[in-house]
């Protein structure tokens, strides 16, 4: 028996049973290292104890954006007292280069660099200073080349790192030639940095046979197991990853935790000693790759209600410098270049522009904000023209239940809940009675506007390369009934393992307290996905719950034998065991088994069904399903310096059933605000050079506490199961919310339209920073002293 | 050698290297909860708390807490003072009440800059009697994160200061104030490794000497930007005096015409006075920088530093604001206009300092407004900075005094509006030829805070704005009004 078994009476037992579990799916419990984090206590790896003999790994990073590399000389780093070695891409034993899918991303600079930021050279010391000290000692010789800094410079050159793609259905041509109005115009979309609070970090132990054990910051642990082995020249089989916790991901720790992996196992192959390599913040700024910029081309046709009858985009993503993730990145930027809307007759062209400035890389969204405010321009811009609500004409276009529900990439949009959310939302929000006060605000406020915005969230749900929808998990019972869980997602504090847990609890019927969680780890799952496209949840929460069936199967069959019952006499339910009319304790169950030799541990498996996406063909279904948001915002804006402020923000978003509505809310709270500071004040500036200039949390200004609106009215949607079969009929949340943060935007766009009457759509790229809000007021001021001819003529203010 | 408890725990230490941060203090020991995320006094994941010996309401000895950015402070700037990290707060296995608000209401994701808010959050606790949105907001401005979106921190915020208890350090305050009063009591001290010092004077006498003995020396205030040269610059600074222990630097006097604050005055003390004088500065106060900064920084640091874009040298400006010179014996007045020569230089000759900083009190017919443009509201750096102080009488100006930051190399006192201004009817086109003389005698910088043709359209609005403030007073002007 154990030690740690509790033992309950009959009626306690009986009680128990009643009750059920607290903490199973669907149960607002608290993070699992909750208790961690604010005790200071949660270990990061920079955190952890360190190993003897530590050597801490310094990159010298180029300083020129595109040049050739006449000479390196690193002997000048040896004059440094505690320096163990300076090593240049000649001394890596294996592969050079660390691209996820394609090359292009030298571990070190080798002929050329280009962008300043690459890293040329590294050297390893005692301690970080040192190192750093050193490298910047090493003489490097570069010959400048012509660098190309520009996306739309870039689009024109066809300077592009992958072969441009292109969505089309039906003859946009004829549609816009034949549609009773039609605009054109430009669009601008900045970049975003990830500004994880965590900067990079890899700790690296050199094992036997050449082998590495790797702790790094990594949202893909099977990619650093399988780049660090190259980088090495051994097998994948020698190489383990561990990743307990991250501080912060956001698609930036996707593959651009590599490096520093990769870079520590060549110190630790070359020295034998453990070594550690921490980016400062201006380091990581400098880099790593960030979201992509996107310059934006639109040609929209359309009716009398604003309903589009064609359309024709170009994007055209700003990929940097090299392939890394920008294929499927720009393509979902296609694929949610429609975000709820019918499009018509549609031509979507993707490009993957070069740049000599960082590889841009995956971000929340991962390109799928960009196509959809690439859209909703479109939207606000037909709303001005015809001088209808934008609401209304983003209603017009909304896709149907049953007719135009096909969209540019012949996905049939089924179980959509756009309009009767929009519904909800307009209702809660009292849209359009705040649109009234705000007429009226306005009118008699001449310094200070307000600007009203509802704008929704279409997301499709599941990686568009097929084959990463797959996930893995490992369940081990032990015999004193306490469980151990693994499975092949990361935690970034988006509650995965959280969420898991309550799955396991769940088929189990005990306590999320009986469950621990471990450090995700290569050598418990084998190659897993990264955790990414917000499957986190759906892949390895169905693949955990695979794997606790599977031993919860082989123990409802051992108690059919060991009992004399049929399968239907036995239910689990709140940490007991009914069998027939008799309770055990799950203990008990668990214990009797072992005894009776049942095999108490298991993995599991999951794949994601029905999708399927031909490429050549641009046809098909990439997206399991899709998950749904609104979100109405109302700011004010200063009319005279640009400044503003978010005033209040609703939302209403759709988690199907949700596995823990308190992870979910958070995660639609931090979504939005991330998106709301990606189209406001997060502002990525390069220098003439190429030199990223905004480099630090002073000069980058990510959303502090007093941006967020005062009045926040966060929603989950009620009563929606996800009608796929998705782990406990729940939906993604990590990346859908972050979208919502568009309804900031427009609703910034919204309160400049009103200083001329809402005629004409202020041309304001993102981030609407409070300057391009400022030069937006001075269009329209110079609209109203200029008004067009063919204009309607002002409304009295 | 230096003294300080770190929680209880008395710590002496005369084998640090006076360039050792807190941070990396508390990191190198293994208390490895508080967090490096910019190491530049950004984010606040370093957020620790500091007891000071202070002076209570009714002048009796009392121990103050306060958030500071570890990674900014300094380790010698401890000396007789009290040093908490997030480790500090649970007792017996049991969370403080502001880390278990913060884990009831879901304040923590990826949990790295938990930390830091759980100080900010617990020095709050210790500093107001009951929850409020803006104090809240205002104590947690320096934190960023990038998970949440701050809602559940803000509820988390409401949780702790809705039922305070006493707690350990409450219990405790009477010892650790005797603690930190024998600490006190040695008098001056230093802290000196392999040729490095910080030199820690208990006197302004002693203070002067020692400076004008070492001119070369770095004179270290709040540090809040003398840090980044180490931590983000990675240059030594060899030689630090550090002003905070010299009682005479500190604090403000108000006379009948003036107010006098001892340039080491942390800004956060020179808050509620210049708020009660100048509202307006008041205002700025509250968005300049963050709390921890203010919490350090100084007045007479953020004048001496000799920023373009510091925020309160164009206030002073215009307030004609002078500073007491001090260098050995010797005293010396200055306009502050003048103490600016050039790009961060000053007219401070060697081995001087900046004693007092002399503020006018406002008088009869005055209006003085402040006003701060930057990217985001809270806890950044401004694009420009507009100080406008009109003595008006019958609708006519009397006198102006106009100064600008972030137009020019220095804070620069803006002569042509203020002459364009100046004994005419306060009027639109009055406020147009000010606007116009502006931009003849500006020429801004375009950097990625701002182009220059939008600095000077901005800096020409914010007169048109004090115009419409004083001339319409119900005419709504500043979105900050809106919470």
């Amino acid at each position: 028996m154990s030690k740690h078994a509790e033992h309950h009476s009959a009626e306690q037992m009986a009680e128990l049973f009643r009750q059920g579990i607290h903490t199973g799916v669907g149960k607002p419990i608290k993070h699992e290292s909750a208790d961690k984090h604010v005790a200071g206590e949660a270990q990061y790896i920079d955190d952890r104890l360190e190993f003897p003999n530590q050597l801490h790994v310094y990159a010298r990073l180029s300083d020129r954006a595109h040049a050739r590399i006449l000479r390196i000389d690193t002997a000048p780093c040896y004059g440094f007292p505690g320096v163990r070695i300076a090593i240049t891409h000649e001394d890596i034993p294996g592969l050079k280069d660390i691209g996820p899918l394609l090359p292009g991303d030298p571990l070190l600079a080798i002929d050329t660099v280009e962008y300043v930021g690459q890293p040329v050279l590294a050297v390893a010391a005692g301690d970080m200073a040192t190192a750093r000290q050193a490298a910047l000692a090493a003489i490097v010789e570069y010959e400048d080349l012509e660098p190309v800094l520009d996306v739309v410079q870039a689009l024109r050159k066809r300077h592009f790192v992958l072969e441009s793609h292109t969505h089309q259905r039906g003859d946009s041509a004829t549609a816009l030639a034949t549609a009773p109005h039609r605009l054109q115009g430009t669009l601008h979309i900045g970049g975003q940095e990830h500004f994880y609070l965590e900067t990079q970090i890899a700790s690296v132990m050199p094992t036997e046979d050449g082998g590495m054990l790797v702790y790094s910051s990594t949202q893909n642990p099977t990619e650093v197991q399988k780049l660090v082995a190259e980088v090495l020249g051994v097998p994948m089989n020698h190489v383990a990853v561990d990743m307990r916790r991250m501080g912060g991901g956001f698609g930036g720790k996707e593959t651009q935790a590599a490096s520093p992996a990769c870079l520590c196992a060549v110190v630790a192959r070359l020295t034998g000693q453990p070594t550690k390599m921490r980016l400062q913040r201006v380091e990581d700024m400098l880099t790593t790759g960030k979201r992509h910029p996107f310059y934006v081309e639109y040609d929209v046709g359309f009716d009398a209600s604003g309903r589009l009858h064609g359309i024709a985009l170009e994007l055209a993503g700003n990929c940097g410098c090299s392939p890394d993730l920008s294929a499927s990145i720009v393509d979902r930027a296609m694929f949610h270049a429609d975000n709820a809307y019918y499009l018509g007759d549609a031509t979507i062209n993707g490009h993957r522009c070069k740049t000599h400035t960082a590889s841009n890389t995956a971000y929340r969204g991962f390109g799928g904000p960009q196509g959809m405010v690439a859209i909703e321009e479109v939207m606000d811009r037909i709303a001005r023209h015809l001088q209808l609500d934008p609401l209304a004409v983003r209603k017009a276009n909304y896709y149907g239940k049953d007719e135009r529900n096909v969209t540019h990439y012949y996905q049939t949009v089924e179980h959509n809940l756009i309009a009767e959310m929009t519904e909800q939302l307009e209702a809660s929000a009292q849209y359009a009675q705040r649109r009234e006060a705000i007429r009226h605000f306005n009118a008699h406020s001449p310094v200070l506007k307000k600007g009203l915005a509802l704008t929704p969230v279409k997301f499709g749900i599941s990686f568009t390369a097929s084959f990463l929808n797959q996930a893995g998990a490992l369940v081990h019972l032990y015999t004193d009934g306490s469980i151990h869980l693994n499975h092949g997602g990361t935690e970034m504090g988006q509650g995965l393992n959280t969420k898991v847990a309550q799955v396991v609890a769940e088929v189990f019927q005990v306590e999320v307290s009986r469950i621990k969680i471990t450090a995700t780890h290569t050598e418990k799952v084998p190659n897993t996905s990264p955790t990414a496209a917000s499957s986190g949840a759906d892949l390895n929460g169905k693949a955990a719950q695979n794997a606790a069936e599977t031993i919860k199967q082989r123990l409802v069959e051992f108690a059919t034998r060991h009992w004399n019952v049929s399968p239907e006499d036995v239910e689990f339910r709140g940490g007991q065991v009914r069998v027939r009319e008799q309770l055990v304790s799950f203990d008990t169950l668990v214990q009797l088994a072992y005894f009776n030799q049942v095999s108490l541990s298991s993995t599991g498996f999951y794949k994601t069904p029905k999708i399927y996406y031909d490429r050549a063909q641009a046809r098909g279904r990439p997206f399991y399903y899709f998950a749904f948001g609104a979100a109405c915002s109302e700011v004010i804006i200063d009319t005279l310096t640009g400044e503003y402020k978010l005033l209040r923000t609703d939302i209403l978003h759709d988690v199907g059933d949700s596995l823990n509505p308190a992870i979910d809310i958070g995660q639609v709270e931090g979504g939005f605000a991330q998106g709301m500071g990606w189209l406001t004040t997060e502002e990525l500036v390069w220098n003439a050079q190429g030199k990223l200039v905004t480099n630090g949390p002073a000069s980058y200004k990510i959303p502090a506490v007093a941006d967020m609106p005062a009045d926040f009215r966060v929603q989950l949607v009620e009563n929606r199961k996800n009608p796929e079969h998705t782990v406990f009929h729940s939906k993604a949340v990590g990346e859908p919310p972050f979208m919502l943060g568009i309804s900031v935007w427009c609703a910034l766009k919204d309160a400049v339209a009103s200083l001329a009457g809402y005629r004409v759509q202020p041309n304001i790229d993102a981030p609407a920073t409070p300057e391009r809000v400022f030069w937006g007021c001075e269009q329209m001021r110079a609209v109203v002293r200029q008004p067009h001819a063919d204009t309607a003529p002002l409304p009295e203010v | 050698m230096i003294q300080f408890l770190l929680n209880q725990q008395l710590c002496t230490e005369d084998k640090l290297d006076p360039n050792l941060t807190v941070l990396q203090y508390l990191r190198q020991r293994g208390r490895t909860g508080t967090k490096e995320g910019c190491a530049s006094g950004d984010c606040g994941a370093c957020t620790v708390v500091v007891g000071e010996l202070s002076q209570g309401p009714g002048g009796q000895p009392s121990l103050r807490y306060r958030s500071v950015n570890a990674c900014l402070t300094f380790v010698a700037s401890l000396h007789g003072k009290q040093l908490l990290s997030v480790e500090d707060l649970k007792h017996q296995g049991h969370l403080h009440s502001v880390q278990r608000a913060m884990a009831d209401c879901h304040g923590s994701q990826c949990g790295f800059c938990t930390p830091g808010f759980v100080m900010s959050l617990f020095a709050l606790q210790k500093n107001a009697s009951e929850p409020c949105r803006q104090r809240a907001e205002e104590a947690l401005a320096g934190n960023l994160c990038r998970c949440t979106g701050y809602r559940p921190i803000l509820a988390a915020a409401e949780q702790a200061l809705s039922a305070p208890a006493v707690d350990r350090f409450d219990a405790l305050k009477a010892d650790t104030m005797l603690r930190l009063q024998n600490i006190a009591a040695q008098g001056s001290a230093s802290l000196q490794r392999d040729g490095t010092a910080c030199l820690l004077p208990t006197r302004l006498d002693e203070l002067a000497a020692q400076y004008l003995a070492e001119p070369s020396a770095r004179l270290l205030a709040g540090g809040t930007d003398l840090a980044l040269e180490v931590t983000q610059a990675h240059r030594a600074v060899p030689r630090m005096i550090y002003l905070g222990n010299v009682a005479e630097l500190k604090g403000v006097t108000t006379f009948d015409d003036r107010l006098e604050i001892g340039a080491a005055t942390a800004l956060t003390d020179c808050y509620p006075v210049l708020a009660a004088e100048y509202p307006d500065f008041g205002h700025l106060l509250q968005r300049f920088a963050a709390l921890q900064i203010r919490n350090q920084g100084t007045l007479g640091g953020n004048i001496a530093n000799a920023s373009p874009i510091g925020d309160s040298p164009p206030l002073l400006i215009a307030l004609g604001a002078s500073l007491i010179l001090r260098q050995g014996t010797r005293q010396r007045s200055m306009a502050l206009e003048d103490f600016f020569i050039d790009y961060r230089a000053t007219a401070r000759e060697p081995g001087e300092f900046i004693e007092k900083v002399i503020v006018p009190r406002a008088t009869a017919g005055q209006a003085f407004r402040a006003y701060k443009v930057s990217k985001r509201l809270d806890d950044d750096i401004s694009a420009v900075c507009a100080a406008i102080n009109l003595w008006l009488d019958n609708g006519v100006v009397r006198q102006a005094r106009v100064a600008f930051g972030g137009m020019a190399a220095t804070p620069k006192r803006a002569y042509a509006a203020e002459a364009a201004l100046a004994g005419k009817v306060f009027n639109a086109a009055t406020v147009e030829a000010a606007c116009a003389a502006l931009a003849g005698a500006f020429t801004p910088l375009s950097d990625f805070r701002a182009s220059r043709e939008y600095r000077l359209h901005a800096a020409q609005n914010l007169l048109r704005r004090c115009h419409i403030e004083l001339t319409q007073p119900k005419v709504a002007t500043r979105v900050t009004d809106y919470v």
